[in-house]
């Protein structure tokens, strides 16, 4: 099953220039039980998603009143900082976007 | 029942609102206007240069609105985190601003203007005091770096706003300011719940944004009561529901549940959301959470200056090769200026079309059709970096990669001339917290305009 056949939302967004934090906004309240209790977002399965090191994902906070998932990651380089790509963070979905998993 | 109402006009002073939502709004007979002018998120060139990222002309229109409408109603306006950035070029950007509106249209009124700028030696002092708290992931700003900041700010809470009001103010503009104080002051001050009015602020910073459709160019209204508040839209088009409003919660926060600010902590693990009629909601149960006095402080300096370079390709063995060719580039420029040190300039390929947007190295890149190339050159000076990119850009055009067959030239460039000067470059230098008493930064100063 692809992610995006049960999130509304899939965004991702500077938390302040030293984080980027992902939301995912689920369909309804039966999608996002099911997607949190499946348990198929973990530090680790994100890092790897991602490529990066499983420290550098802070947490991944589930937020009932909106149905949503919270993932907040350490960003790369400050933003702005030489080397920058996405000053505002704001493209950095599509790999989560992308994101498939066995029902 | 004991209510306040406050406008939002719009999501950043100088994004604009329609004059219909705007009217709707004064219509509600709002207690206060509040606005926020500011964000990070631009990046640290704002902060650092003393440059707006919100055109003046864009926002003299929403302020001459907001302005007007205040005198007639004899209702306060606040404006935060001035001029995008709130250190002192940008704050003085927007008081010139509201002076000229008040000529212009015959308006008198106490203004009270609150600074926020903290110098170099004040920081290092506090560093050297064990003042300073790290904001982590964010490191511990260096002396190195703290002394070579061009702009130092501090996120002050609602006190300085306080006293402003305590005073007789009625318009109050500031540095920077954490972002919901400016929406909660009036509130706090009348012996609301300090939980729910930086609640409501924090909502209301973004104006229509919490809306379905969202929009950051629209007002919003928010009502605040004893033990809740209602959000409010103002332009039919637009309904606030459960959803867009608790959704706006996780917008750009690290955990929605928890939200730190100057002394102390919004809970949100017991916030229900309740539609009220079809396009209000009721938001309640938040929390306030005292903790240590801090503020955030935010400093930016200066790196370099910026040359870049654009072309594409659209060759099927160039494409293949680029990273090879890339690294080529690289050595050549090294070897043709010996004399420079790796610390003298940097050095970066954008290759758009080949996850050139990502900041991660995820996924195997396909071979695309065609490349868009960036050539970005930070040096220290202009002269370097322009002698730079030309260099990286020259090499690139005429190197004789490996299979090459097309030998005239490996770039397209749509543009001549094909380097553009990217201006001054600056990096955040300092995001840290800092011990203070809340009045301690930042002085209000009260003047009759």
């Amino acid at each position: 099953m692809k992610l995006t056949d049960i999130a509304k939302v899939i965004r991702s967004k500077n938390a302040g220039p030293y984080e980027i934090t992902f939301d995912i906004i689920f369909n309804d309240k039966q999608a996002f039980d099911n997607f949190t209790n499946a348990g198929i977002l973990t530090k680790q399965s994100f890092a790897n998603l991602y490529n990066i090191k499983e420290e550098d994902v802070l947490g991944i906070i589930p937020f009932a009143p909106a149905n949503a998932l919270k993932i907040t990651i350490v960003r790369p380089i400050a933003s702005g900082q030489i080397g920058e790509r996405d000053v505002y963070g704001a493209q950095q979905h599509k790999p989560l976007m992308e994101l498939t998993f066995e029902n | 029942m004991k209510e306040m109402k406050i406008l939002s006009p719009t999501a950043i002073l100088g994004y604009g609102f329609p004059e219909s939502s705007f009217e709707a709004g004064m219509a509600e007979n709002p207690d206060v206007i509040a606005v926020d002018a500011g964000s990070t998120d631009p990046g640290p060139y704002y902060l650092g240069s003393g440059k707006c990222f919100v055109d003046r002309a864009g926002t003299k229109r929403d302020l001459t609105f907001i302005i007007k409408a205040a005198a007639q109603k004899n209702i306060p306006v606040i404006i935060g985190t001035a001029g995008g950035s709130g250190a002192k070029e940008h704050l003085q950007r927007d008081i010139d601003i509201i002076k000229e509106i008040a000529k212009e249209n015959n308006l008198s009124f106490k203004m009270a203007i609150i600074p926020s700028d903290i110098d170099n030696e004040s920081v290092l002092n506090a560093l050297k005091r064990n003042r300073l708290a790290a904001l982590s992931p964010a490191p511990m700003p260096s002396e190195e770096e703290i002394s070579a900041s061009s702009n130092i700010v501090a996120q002050m809470g609602p006190e300085p706003i306080l006293k402003a009001l305590d005073e007789g103010a009625q318009v109050i503009i500031t540095g920077r300011a954490y972002d919901p104080v400016v929406f909660a002051a009036l509130a706090i001050k009348q012996g609301f719940d300090s939980g729910l009015a930086l609640h409501l602020g924090k909502i209301l910073e973004c104006a229509a944004i919490a809306a379905t459709p969202g929009s950051g160019s629209d007002c919003m209204l928010g009502i605040l009561r004893e033990d809740h508040f209602e959000l409010k839209t103002l332009n039919t088009e637009r309904k606030c529901t459960t959803t867009s409003v608790a959704a706006h919660t996780l917008y750009e926060k690290s955990d929605p549940t928890k939200l730190p600010g100057p002394g102390g902590i919004l809970d949100l693990s017991e916030t229900t959301f309740e539609q009220n009629t079809e396009s209000t909601v009721i938001v309640r149960g938040t929390k306030f959470v005292p903790t240590d006095y801090y503020v955030k402080l935010e400093g930016a300096r200066k790196l370099g200056t910026r040359t870049v370079s654009f072309a594409a390709t659209t060759d099927p063995i160039m494409i293949k090769e680029l990273d090879n060719i890339i690294e080529s580039i690289r050595e050549k420029l090294k070897s043709n200026f010996a004399d420079l040190k790796k610390e003298d300039y940097f050095l970066d390929f954008k290759l758009y079309g080949a996850n050139g947007a990502s900041l991660f190295k995820t996924a195997e890149k396909s071979i695309p059709e065609e490349i868009a190339i960036i050539i970005d050159v930070v040096a220290k000076t202009k002269e370097l970096s322009q002698a730079l990119c030309s260099f990286a850009r020259s090499t690139m055009l005429h190197f004789g990669y490996a299979g090459r067959i097309s030998t005239a030239g490996n770039l397209a460039f749509p543009f001549s001339p094909s380097d553009f000067d990217g201006g001054d470059v600056y990096e955040f230098s300092i995001y840290a917290l800092l011990k203070a008493d809340p009045l301690e930064y930042f002085p209000v100063e009260v003047i009759q305009i």
